[in-house]
């Protein structure tokens, strides 16, 4: 476990991102002979949904889950494999070798290197969905998922009178951590469409046969048990106040009420988190179900450009369980790639993880159906920030769309959104759904942002200290007057 | 399969077909654009938005001093500012070997008459870029200069010429130009066709592809000359920087984010209208920013592109009537520095095509420079 220097210049795989996905990816391509780096910007594995599990604070069992706690076996088993583990290393920017191969911008301790892999993983997980409503950028208002990793990292839990809302399984999943770690009583909005279930039903008997039929009665037991306040059906949402978070007005069952509070987590479902692969050029399509841009994957998580592998929520939203399988698969098939197994071995190994990920993915239409976040949610209007980097409002995107912008790329040109430094990720959903009901198409057609690397921010001062080669020291030699 | 006819057609709907479409509009005459993606979608609308006289090329500074004449009035061409600001552009001299080069360079300028260029010795330097290195000995700088915004200049020109009457067919690219009798003919990827007497090439770095189809081939390299934009900084600096001895330009935006650009290159795949940056190449860029504006060390690179541009080896464009074919006009090649010369290059080409010629000199631009030469004619 270190930094850029004692890595090597170049492996068989790069496997980008330490969450289930990328865990079990690296120990199963270690298995199979490659040299495997995993890349992670975190001090520790484990990714968002298993983050700070080897140190948090956190060692009441009962409070994070046993799902959390599987998480610890991914760990083992990478510090057992022969996978070299890059800690606080930032990846941020991936690019074809005209060799072959990929070379990989990689940042740690604010110094820049570059690797080369000859196949990479993608990992990258997924993202809360943005969720704008009014007033969601005052101070005050977090993300239920920024709780989380308070809750997991330095053992904290929300005051008195917090307001929590949203949709979604980890909604009530958080719920019943905070619950049992003693979080006073909250008043929790659940902006679940009323209706939904209908659209979910179909898919009903997959559920009930599925993991997720126990995990959820036994989290919707613990949230009517709990000392919260639940209203449902709540049909639109804002935060108030000037300079924080100082209540909510919610209307649910017909009846606009007023709350007070100083804390708002917000949640409606994760997304995707495909920058990385967006940049490097892989292709995306638009999910109708989960509402959200993926990437194109086939059934091993290759993308549309070769030797790139997408695994796990950054795939499309899987669950970590899945995406466990995902990863498997994915490094199987990159073992395929570099020539340590056939065809048949391939297969053989592969079969237990198929049957793994159809297990674990058994029952997420379902889920996906009940919990789609609905449209009043993610399409906003008026002055309610769209881009919060540049504070680009909805009026202003609808606008310019009828001043001719067609898409999202020229967007950015016109208006600036989604060139501040979250890069899209809190503005590109939105944006694309937003010109897309202006113009009367499907976000498929409209598309989204064509991003670039750096896909993370990066320091000059980290970019001039990439090490020196012959052929740059002669770029940097004069030019003729 | 429609037929658009006009008296004009041009290839290419970046700044210079748009600007092309503008002055013949202003002229009375009909010009259909042709643009296979959307207006600005490459060079044009990526580019450093410098806008320079300096250290230009003999043969390109009438153009752009007349280009700075319309620039410091863009809104009474195109009804919008076009970001345009003026602070001036220096070219900074890091040692003598820089400062004797920029002397001779202007012993050269003044006995060809200009005076737009003026050395400035380190104390003005420093009151005029009080963030720079302090090992740099002085400068030149072109007072007049300075720099706008590509994108919204490039559709400020293509709103201009429709609100004129032009026509802009966007999404649709030319496959096949042939000569029928006194018209051209366009045949476009929609299935439409285009027919006017003029053809108008401003094809950017796909433009030698129209030029193999008339059978007057030109040496031209498409080039991706790459860029960096920071996050905000706080302002520390107000002209246009660039180096002299190596390459760099340097400039803060009206919101307050740096471009660091200069010209270093990235891979370019035109077919797949796709670059790959060249990190080592960007690493040794922002050392020249970080030697030259030490405070720049924590500056946050938050992007980086590659525009896709066409380059002609002697570095300035081709301009004026083709050589072989009548009614065709050639405008492309402006070899990384072509946005500042939009505005004129326009007015250039629609007073070739309205009135046969052209006030400014641009003999030096001709095809004919690269045409081989053939047997009977002295070399």
């Amino acid at each position: 476990m270190s930094g850029a220097d004692t890595l090597a210049q170049c492996c068989d795989l790069a496997v980008i991102g330490a969450g289930p996905a990328g865990m079990a990816a690296a120990v199963e391509a270690s298995r199979r002979g490659l040299a495997t780096v995993l890349f992670d910007e975190q001090p520790a594995a484990g990714g968002q949904i298993y983050r700070g599990i080897a140190a948090t604070p956190v060692q009441r069992r009962e409070v994070l889950g046993a799902d959390y706690w599987h998480g610890a076996s991914l760990v083992d088993a990478l510090v057992a494999s022969g996978a070299h583990h890059a800690l606080r290393t930032t990846v941020w920017s991936v690019t074809r070798r005209e060799e072959g191969g990929f070379e990989l911008g990689i940042s740690c301790n604010g110094a820049a290197r570059l690797v080369s892999a000859a196949q990479v993983i993608v990992a990258t997980g997924a993202l809360e969905r943005p969720f704008p409503i009014p007033g969601w950028t005052l101070p005050g208002v977090l993300t239920a998922g920024a709780a989380q990793i308070l809750l997991k990292t330095s053992g904290l839990v929300p005051g008195p009178g917090t307001v929590i809302a949203g949709s979604g399984p980890l909604l009530y999943l958080l719920m019943a951590q905070f619950a049992a770690a003693g979080m006073p009583p909250a008043t929790v909005l659940d902006t679940t469409l009323a209706g939904r279930w209908r659209e979910a039903l179909p898919h009903a008997f997959d559920f009930v046969r599925s993991p997720y039929w126990r995990k959820g009665l036994a989290l919707l037991r613990q949230a009517r048990s709990s000392n919260n306040t639940i209203i449902r059906g709540v049909e639109s949402l804002q935060v108030l106040g000037e300079a924080k978070a100082e209540g909510v007005r919610y209307r649910a069952g017909g009846v606009t009420r007023e709350l007070p509070c100083e804390l708002v987590l917000l949640h409606q479902g994760v997304v995707p988190n495909l920058n990385l692969a967006n940049a490097i050029g892989c292709e995306q399509r638009w999910d109708e179900v989960q509402k959200c841009f993926a990437p194109v994957v086939d059934e091993w998580g290759g993308s549309s450009v070769p030797g790139v592998w997408i695994a796990g929520d950054g795939a499309g939203i899987v669950g970590a369980r899945a995406a466990e399988a995902h990863g498997r698969l994915a490094a199987l098939q990159a073992a395929l790639g570099a020539g340590r197994i056939d065809l048949a071995a391939r297969d053989v190994a592969a079969a237990p993880h198929r049957a793994e990920r159809a297990r674990w993915q058994r029952g997420r239409t379902f889920l996906d159906a009940l919990y789609a976040p609905a449209a009043q949610y993610r399409i906003p209007a008026g002055d309610t920030v769209v881009c919060r980097c540049e504070e680009v409002v909805a009026q202003q995107v609808i606008d310019t769309v009828r001043l001719g912008c067609t898409g999202p790329n020229q967007m950015k040109s016109f208006l600036r959104c989604g060139m501040g430094p979250c890069q899209g990720r809190l503005c590109g959903l939105t944006v694309s759904e937003l010109i897309a009901q202006e113009r009367g198409l499907g976000p498929g057609e409209i598309g989204y942002y064509r991003l670039r690397f750096p896909i993370k921010p990066i320091t000059l001062a980290e970019l001039a200290s990439l090490p020196r080669t012959e052929a740059s020291e002669q770029a940097v030699v004069r030019l003729p007057h | 399969m429609a037929l658009h006819k006009a008296d004009v057609a041009i290839v290419g709907g970046g700044l210079h077909g748009s600007s092309t479409a503008v002055h013949l509009a202003r002229a009375g005459v009909s010009a259909v654009v042709i643009e296979k993606n959307h207006v600005g979608r490459h060079a044009s609308g990526v580019n450093a938005g410098g806008v320079r006289s300096l250290r230009r090329h003999e043969a390109e500074i009438p153009l752009a001093l007349a280009a700075l004449e319309l620039w410091h009035r863009i809104e009474d061409l195109v009804d919008n500012d076009c970001g345009f600001e003026c602070h001036g552009q220096i070219a900074v001299a890091e040692d003598e070997a820089d400062a004797a080069g920029m002397k001779a360079r202007l012993a050269r300028l003044r006995s060809l008459g200009y005076t737009h260029e003026r050395w400035i010795d380190a104390h003005e330097l420093f009151e005029r870029l009080p963030a720079l290195a302090r090992h740099c000995v002085g400068g030149l700088i072109a007072e007049r200069d300075g720099a706008a915004l590509p994108f919204r200049t490039t559709l400020a020109f293509m709103q201009k010429a429709v609100a004129l009457g032009q026509r802009f067919l966007e999404g649709t690219r030319a496959l096949q130009v042939r000569r029928d009798g006194l018209a051209w003919r366009v045949l476009l990827s929609s299935g439409d066709t285009v027919s006017a007497p003029v053809l108008v090439n401003c094809a950017g770095a796909w433009a030698d592809q129209l030029c193999a189809q008339v059978g007057e081939p030109v040496p031209l390299e498409p080039i991706a000359p790459m860029m960096l934009v920071t996050l905000r900084m706080p302002r520390f600096v107000e002209p246009v920087v660039i180096s002299f001895g190596r390459p760099l330009s340097l400039k803060q935006t009206a919101d307050g984010t740096v471009l660091i650009g200069g010209g270093r290159r990235a891979r370019v795949d035109r077919n797949a209208e796709a670059t790959l940056l060249d990190w080592r190449e960007l690493s040794a860029s922002v050392q020249t920013v970080h030697d030259l504006f030490p405070m720049m060390r924590g500056a946050v690179i938050n992007r980086g592109w590659a525009g896709i541009e066409a380059r002609m080896p002697d570095d300035i464009p081709v301009l004026g009537p083709s050589a072989v074919a009548p009614g065709l006009f050639h405008q492309f090649g402006f070899s990384a520095h072509g946005f500042a010369l939009g505005p004129i290059v326009g007015r250039i080409t629609a007073d070739l095509v309205v009135r046969g010629r052209t006030a400014l000199p641009i003999a030096a631009m001709s095809v004919q420079r690269f045409a081989a030469p053939s047997a009977g004619e002295p070399l």
